[in-house]
């Protein structure tokens, strides 16, 4: 049954000649992988097609100046007006406040990392650390809610509701950014850590040879070093406090609101779009097709931090790598 | 600076004066700066703290048995525990297939041309963009235009697309680290690209495919905003039979408690973030051990 | 060893080179049947010729060397064989390259089939992660060969010399062997195909001298049943195995060109080209 020596007679054409068959099938399985490839094209499709055709139905109804010039976003009481910026107002505000924690924080978290730590103590530290990108954000918007601002700001504001003088009301923007700073922390300080560990060594070694300290040369060499690294790490960051709903949805309030303030209620882009998510805006309503204009916007934002931070990795590792 | 210099005993190399100076901010920094890096975990730590003590008198067999209801002290997970397990399940069944086949597609089939650099540009892209927007693609593709309703379907569909791309990415990750030294030795058996594919390749890069989609599920699992929007925000008091359910998830019903403005349902609340809090560090866990177990010499 | 010796001694007692041969004069045609025809082949990596317009024939069931310093495209004149070369991108080839007759490089050729008439062994060895017997299976199935696996798996290993080192642990991961042995799994594996030509690429490269010298003897063994082409940086080696040795060198260009083709004996001791003297007297490479 088995040929105990090798082939001896010598091949014809045809045995050299593709299998139809198998050809097929292999052609059939590609197309079968190449159709899933597909998919996500698709989708990219289809976000910016629907999120363009009902934000262009949007502004059949509300004129682009109304959308861009007005300042007031009220939506659902006579007279009605969709000034997006109480909106965009609303996320800058947590962007600000979650980055005025959470940077300082995360960039020192790196340089520990980075400069510091004993590999190991960044073997465990470093998952760890990163464990909290995993939390769920509803997570947070309760405790954002529940533990920082029921528990902690409320009582430290005491009987006058105020603090440093100003009021603080129950929804407010800060209680948001303190949960949004702890889940962005994981994002600057890992990118941030991944882009100082990338700074060749001698950068190090000759200015540890001119006689800096330890700190020195992680602030003054290795930091700068690794900048557009960082800014990167930061622009991930900001689009992801940008495009959070959970925390600011529960914690920050739903009042749109035209300040940069910490301790006002607030409300953002992804705050009103769950708002309107909650409520069954019906089809072809002025609320719904709202929905997408802001949604265009969000979109829009997060895109071009994105890209930004890619070009910027990029550039980096064209440097260094 | 002279003066200085004059004082410092010339036998011995101890650091005086400015450098001293400079030495002793630098090992003081580094203890700030192990502070910051503890402040996350302190945090997250004290949080897991608070809602043990706030929700573990909650966390009892009737609370995951229970339908949701108006009474604080009888609500439970079970419609909204039920939801997660099939519109997980059956987001899992899809992405599987779909994130694979992408991942293999790019790496092992696919022409390295501007449309595969376009391809995976738009997966970077998509990675990033907030679940919200997928929530309102959900709407109007799944549950408006192609009429799902708000259905377990509707929102597997949604959180499929959702983890589709990070999926993809460490799939790709994983499909790379298997040596080329083996597709080699493969092809040069007479074997097509495919059976390369299936025989070496794919059990090569399961253990780090398994990983990312373990992760990806698990953040499929604490999904809130994408879910909302298509309609998951409901009150369901019976159990799920068919994919063409109405539906609700444990993360929407934490959401449901927490803006609740009665104490009893914050701490069922914090109950209900206990039961899902442990569903997600267990897989975290699982993604972990399989990622030491399998890892390469 | 002693030959390599002698062959030097000899090599210095009688050197006839003359300067460059013409191209016409490069190659001695083999007596044998030639089972490989090689024609005016060149081979491109997009803008950059790696080999420049090689002819020569392989003999069948004899062992053929392709010598040469670093960079003179022996190892893609071997990968051309089985068009492994194929999976690279921007490879492209001009000329032909014949297989009993028929131009490997025509359009209806399946290189799958191919490479299952013509395989390969590579620099590091390579077993799957998987069990030895499953390395063995692995080519027989997916060609769809029927086999009684017992049977194949002892017959591969047995012309690989590898039997008696595993016989006992043939559900042992392939990996767990030294690298000769590994390289011998390599070998078994690629034989269980039952192909006509084995390639391969600095097979010893990666092994000890003992190892080396197991799988030399393991190539005089198979050359009466397979036509084996060996890529080799050593010359020893090329001396202690092959029948017949080609010599190639990298033209100014950088493009891989054949200097000399012949009998081992005669390229050896008797090079007709200056170029292939000074490199096996070791003047350079």
């Amino acid at each position: 049954m088995m040929e105990t020596t090798p082939r001896r007679r010598a091949p014809t054409a045809d045995d050299l000649r593709r299998r139809p068959m198998r050809h097929l099938n292999e052609r059939l399985i590609e197309l079968a992988l190449a159709a899933c490839a597909t998919v996500s094209l698709v989708t990219t499709v289809a976000i910016v097609f629907v999120l363009f055709s009902e934000t262009a139905t949007f502004f059949q109804e509300v004129s682009f100046q109304d959308f861009f010039l007005e300042t007031e976003w009220q939506p659902l009481f006579n007279p009605v007006s969709f000034g997006i910026w109480e909106l965009v107002a609303g996320t800058v505000n947590v962007v600000i406040w979650s980055l005025v924690f959470a940077l300082p924080v995360g960039l020192a978290a790196a340089i520990y990392l980075s400069e510091y730590a004993h590999p190991n103590t960044r073997r465990i530290l470093k998952p760890v650390l990163e464990a909290l990108a995993g939390v769920p954000t509803v997570v947070y918007a309760y405790f954002a809610l529940t533990v920082v601002t029921q528990d902690i700001l409320i009582p430290l504001a005491g009987e006058d509701d105020a603090i440093f003088g100003d009021r603080i009301s129950f929804f407010n923007s800060l209680g948001a950014s303190l949960m949004l700073a702890v889940m962005i922390l994981p994002t600057i300080a890992s990118i941030s850590e991944d882009a100082m560990a990338n700074v060749p060594r001698d950068l190090r070694e000759a200015a540890y040879g001119l006689g800096a300290t330890r700190l020195e040369v992680a602030t003054r060499v290795v930091l700068p070093a690794a900048l557009s690294g960082v800014v990167a790490a930061v622009l991930l960051a900001i689009a992801r406090v940008v495009g959070e709903t959970m925390i600011v949805a529960i914690a920050a309030g739903s009042t749109p609101n035209l300040t940069l303030s910490p301790l006002e209620s607030i409300q953002t882009m992804t705050g009103y779009m769950l708002q309107v998510g909650l409520g069954d805006a019906a089809r072809g309503t002025v609320d719904y097709q709202s929905l997408f204009a802001v949604g265009a916007v969000l979109f829009v934002m997060t895109l071009a931090l994105n890209i930004g931070a890619q070009v910027l990795v990029n550039r980096f590792r064209e440097v260094y790598e | 600076m002279a003066v200085e210099r004059a004082a410092a005993p010339l036998a011995t190399l101890a650091a005086s004066g400015a450098v001293a100076r400079r030495q002793a901010v630098s090992r003081g920094s580094r203890y700030v700066l192990l502070g910051a890096t503890l402040i996350g975990v302190a945090v997250l730590l004290f949080l897991g703290y608070e809602t043990v003590d706030q929700g573990w008198s909650r966390l009892s067999i009737d609370f995951l048995t229970n339908y949701p209801s108006r009474f604080a002290d009888r609500a439970g997970l079970r419609s909204s525990i039920l939801g997660t397990v099939w519109v997980l399940s059956l987001t899992i069944v899809l992405a599987i297939p779909v994130a694979i086949g992408t991942a293999i597609w790019m790496e092992e089939f696919a022409p390295r041309n501007k449309l595969l650099a376009l391809v995976q540009l738009n997966l970077a892209n998509l990675a990033g963009v907030p679940s919200i927007i997928y929530g309102i693609l959900g709407l109007a593709v799944f549950v408006r235009f192609l009429d799902l309703g708000p259905s377990i379907l509707a929102g597997a569909l949604t959180l499929t697309l959702m983890i589709l791309p990070m999926t993809v990415i460490a799939s790709q990750e994983a499909i790379r680290q298997v040596p080329s030294s083996i597709r080699e030795g493969a092809l040069a058996l007479g074997s097509t690209r495919w059976q390369m594919v299936r025989y070496h390749v794919l059990p090569g890069a399961m253990p780090g495919i398994m990983t990312a989609l373990i992760l990806a599920i698990s953040r499929a699992a604490g999904e809130t905003a994408a879910l909302i929007m298509i309609g998951a925000f409901t009150f369901i008091a019976f159990d799920n039979t068919s994919v063409q359910d109405d539906f609700t998830t444990v993360p929407v019903q934490i959401y449901n408690w927490t803006i609740r403005p009665q104490e009893a349902f914050r701490q069922n609340a914090a109950a209900a973030i206990i039961v899902l809090m442990v569903a997600i560090l267990t897989m975290n866990l699982a993604a972990a051990i399989i990622r030491e177990r399998f890892r390469r010499p | 060893m002693t030959k390599t010796v002698e062959v030097a001694r000899e090599v210095e007692g009688r050197l006839t080179a003359t300067e460059t041969l013409p191209a016409t004069e490069r190659i001695s045609r083999p007596a044998e049947t030639p089972i490989i025809e090689v024609e005016h082949f060149s081979a491109y990596y997009g803008a950059f010729r790696a080999l420049h317009d090689v002819s020569f024939q392989i003999p069948e069931r004899k062992i053929t060397a392709l010598i040469g310093p670093s960079g003179c495209g022996k190892s893609t004149l071997l990968r051309c064989i089985n068009r492994m070369n194929d999976l690279v991108p921007s490879f492209r080839r001009e000329g032909k390259m014949l297989y009993h007759g028929l131009d490997l490089y025509a359009k209806e050729v399946d290189a799958v089939e191919v490479r299952r008439r013509i395989g390969m062994v590579f620099q590091k060895p390579n077993p799957f992660p998987k069990s030895i017997a499953e390395n063995i299976v692995f080519g027989p199935r997916v060609n769809g060969m029927k086999f009684n696996t017992a049977e194949l798996v002892e017959r591969a290993l047995r012309q690989a010399a590898l039997w008696d080192d595993v016989k006992d642990k043939l559900k042992q991961s392939g990996l767990t062997l030294s690298g000769g042995q590994q390289q011998r799994l390599c070998i078994a594996r690629a034989l269980a195909t039952q192909p006509e030509i084995i390639l391969m690429d600095e097979p010893c490269s990666a092994l000890d001298p003992v190892a080396t010298l197991k799988i030399e003897d393991l190539m005089r063994d198979l050359a009466r049943d397979y036509t084996i082409v060996i890529v080799t940086h050593n010359m020893q080696q090329a001396a202690r195995v092959a029948d017949y040795t080609a010599f190639l060198m990298m033209r100014p260009d950088r493009a891989g060109e054949l200097v000399e083709f012949g009998e081992t004996e005669q390229v050896f001791t008797q090079p007709r080209d200056k170029r292939t003297e000074d490199y096996i007297t070791g003047r350079f490479g």
